[in-house]
């Protein structure tokens, strides 16, 4: 633990070095004009980005753990790994062409990039639950019967919690891997940060591109880092972690 | 009162029962052991009362009440359960953990922080140290101490433990066997106690059950399987050193002889030399007025010696209390090579004599008649 915490220093002192390099260079190439020149809009997608994201990874969280939770009960056992197997299936479907079929059903519009976001996210978040309620130890769980909880009880106050660090680091991958998937919503009129960075593309304009995708990118790490500091405050500190 | 009435499981898809008709009565205030070879069917029996598994047939009655009768969740809030696992709730304090089943009852706060300390204090652990601890900055065997706690939390009349002091070191088992029996001797709970050792069982049981292949082969007092085995089985399965078995279940106090020859500090040493002689005995326990042991006298020592016995008097190190079990006395008596072992009380006063030649008799071989080099000791009293 005590050396970790130099290194990691030094690794963001690096970081803002490079940063400013990258900064100091794209300025010198005029890269950043627009951004200067266009900060509202920016702004503007920029809350169109994180709505997409909230909206989709919240409704992701909430059936997904549903899902999750239902799939690891005993009377789906016949079925899990069908499910499982199909939700990989579909995990392989790349998130474009998600967007694609989901607009070809459900048309243009803000609804289709959230459906089509909640559907790509939901996989990791099933997986995670599932895999983090049945790591719990079988004896916790014969120790809260055995003690008369109901079986709500060993859910909510055993099985869960004690899954929680497996279940938060797969929101966590799912919702980082959303503020990417969330450009490409743009594509089917869902906005967000996307329209920078596809009509950069288009239109060969790095500073228009960029004005996109550095958002982008530090909304991620951003994101990322939150839930990292999400976890520290909802696992128990009983749970030991990082195995 | 638990009562077992031609209990029957058979899982689905089996062709073998689990449990196989068994019928026994578990008296209030008793432990009950479930002991037999793994796959027995011991575990499962246990976890029938509880309704952990459904029963097949038969009918079990908890206090007069058949359980099939009883909403289960409620049976099993009134019913101590300890597992082998221990399976304590790793994302909780030990004080939520112990709080478990108090929470689940509806306790005060203030209700179950006074019941979360005397239940650490009656294990053994200091509350103030351990209260607020997780159970993985536990050592295994406070661990399983909590355990325990945990399972006594809402003071339930019935207790099932299922090898709770399974995955311990052997040393720090007994410590909590030991433990274990002094609470219960205090708590009277009727218990149902699942061990696969049966050095563990003999310890632990007040009564014994031996099953194999799901049904009850010999149920008795631990004393009854080893000294009438029912069958080859319960012969094997208690083991060849069963006779050895029986010295942990009786005391030193249940052995020894009381009375013993002895002699007073202040008696003449010619005398006491002369009654030594006559009763052929090399050695002779000396007391005072008050039976505290001082020591012992040799011939070698009074001869031609004038004055009391008590000034020739050599110290006697090696005594035992009458309250420890004959296992440990023989060990001691055969690791100092000790004919006989005096016993004091916690006062200091003596109060009689073990020997080879009790022990031996008791576990039914003959042996030297003699005492060993001690010369023969009687229930004669004092020598003068």
């Amino acid at each position: 633990m005590k050396r970790e915490r130099p290194r990691g220093n030094y690794l963001t002192l690096m970081a803002v070095i490079l940063a400013f390099i990258l900064g100091v260079e794209a300025q010198r190439r005029g890269y950043l004009n627009f951004a200067r020149e266009n900060p509202g809009d920016i702004y503007r997608l920029l809350v169109q980005h994180l709505q997409l994201v909230f909206y989709s990874a919240s409704i992701a969280i909430a059936v997904g753990l549903t899902i999750g939770t239902v799939l690891t009960r005993s009377f789906m056992r016949r079925y899990r790994e069908t499910v499982l197997n199909l939700l990989g299936i579909c995990q392989t479907v790349p998130s474009l062409a998600v967007i694609a079929i989901a607009m070809s059903y459900l048309g243009i519009g803000r609804r289709t990039a959230i459906f089509a976001l909640v559907v790509y996210s939901l996989l990791p978040i099933i997986r995670s639950t599932v895999a983090g309620i049945f790591q719990v130890d079988p004896a916790l769980v014969d120790a809260g019967h055995g003690m008369g909880m109901t079986p709500r009880q060993v859910l909510f106050k055993v099985e869960i919690p004690n899954a929680m660090y497996i279940i938060l680091t797969g929101i966590r991958t799912a919702v980082v891997i959303n503020v990417g998937t969330a450009a490409m919503s743009f594509l089917v009129g869902g906005g967000g940060l996307g329209d920078l960075i596809f009509s950069g593309l288009a239109m060969v304009d790095a500073g228009l591109m960029l004005a996109g995708a550095v958002p982008t990118a530090c909304l991620a790490i951003i994101l990322n880092w939150s839930f990292e500091r999400l976890e520290k405050l909802i696992i128990s500190p009983g749970i030991p972690r990082g195995e | 009162m638990i009562e077992l009435n031609h209990v029957t499981k058979i899982y689905p898809g089996a062709s073998q029962p689990a449990v196989d008709s068994v019928s026994l009565t578990v008296p209030d205030g008793e432990i009950c052991v479930f002991i037999g070879p793994s796959g027995c069917g011991k575990t499962t029996l246990m976890r029938l009362i509880n309704r952990l598994i459904p029963i097949t047939s038969g009918s079990i009655s908890v206090d007069g009440k058949d359980t099939m009768g009883l909403d289960p969740i409620e049976l099993r809030r009134h019913i101590g359960y300890a597992i082998q696992q221990v399976g304590l709730f790793p994302h909780m304090t030990v004080r939520d953990n112990i709080a478990t089943v108090p929470k689940l009852l509806g306790w005060t706060r203030t209700k179950i922080d006074a019941r979360v300390d005397e239940l650490l204090t009656l294990v053994n652990l200091e509350p103030k140290t351990f209260r607020d601890r997780y159970p993985r900055q536990l050592s295994g065997g406070q661990a399983q101490r909590i355990g325990v706690a945990r399972a006594m939390a809402a003071d339930p009349p019935i207790m099932l433990m299922d090898e709770p002091f399974g995955a311990i070191d052997p040393i720090n088992r007994e410590i909590l066997q030991d433990e274990f029996l002094r609470i219960q001797e205090k708590l009277k709970k009727t218990i149902i106690f699942v061990t696969h050792d049966i050095n563990e069982a003999i310890k632990m049981g007040q009564r014994i059950a031996l099953l194999k292949e799901g049904r009850l082969i010999q149920a008795g007092l631990p004393d009854e399987l080893l000294n009438r085995p029912a069958d080859e089985f319960v012969k094997s399965f208690v083991g060849a050193d069963r006779v050895l078995k029986r010295l942990n279940l009786l005391k030193v106090r249940d052995a020894m002889m009381t009375n013993p020859v002895h002699c007073l500090s202040d008696d003449s040493s010619e005398k006491v030399l002369e009654q030594m002689v006559k009763n052929d005995l090399a050695f002779l326990i000396v007391t005072d007025r008050g039976q505290r042991l001082l020591g012992y006298v040799n011939q070698y020592d009074l001869r031609g010696h004038k004055g009391h016995a008590g000034d020739v008097a050599r110290k006697l190190t090696l005594t035992v209390s009458p309250e420890r079990n004959l296992k440990e006395a023989l060990s001691q008596m055969l690791s100092y090579d000790l004919g006989i072992l005096v016993v004091v009380g916690e006062d200091g006063r003596i109060q009689g004599v073990l020997n080879s030649t009790t022990l031996s008799t008791l576990v039914g071989s003959t042996y030297d008649e003699r005492g060993g080099h001690w010369g023969r000791i009687t229930a004669a009293g004092r020598i003068l």
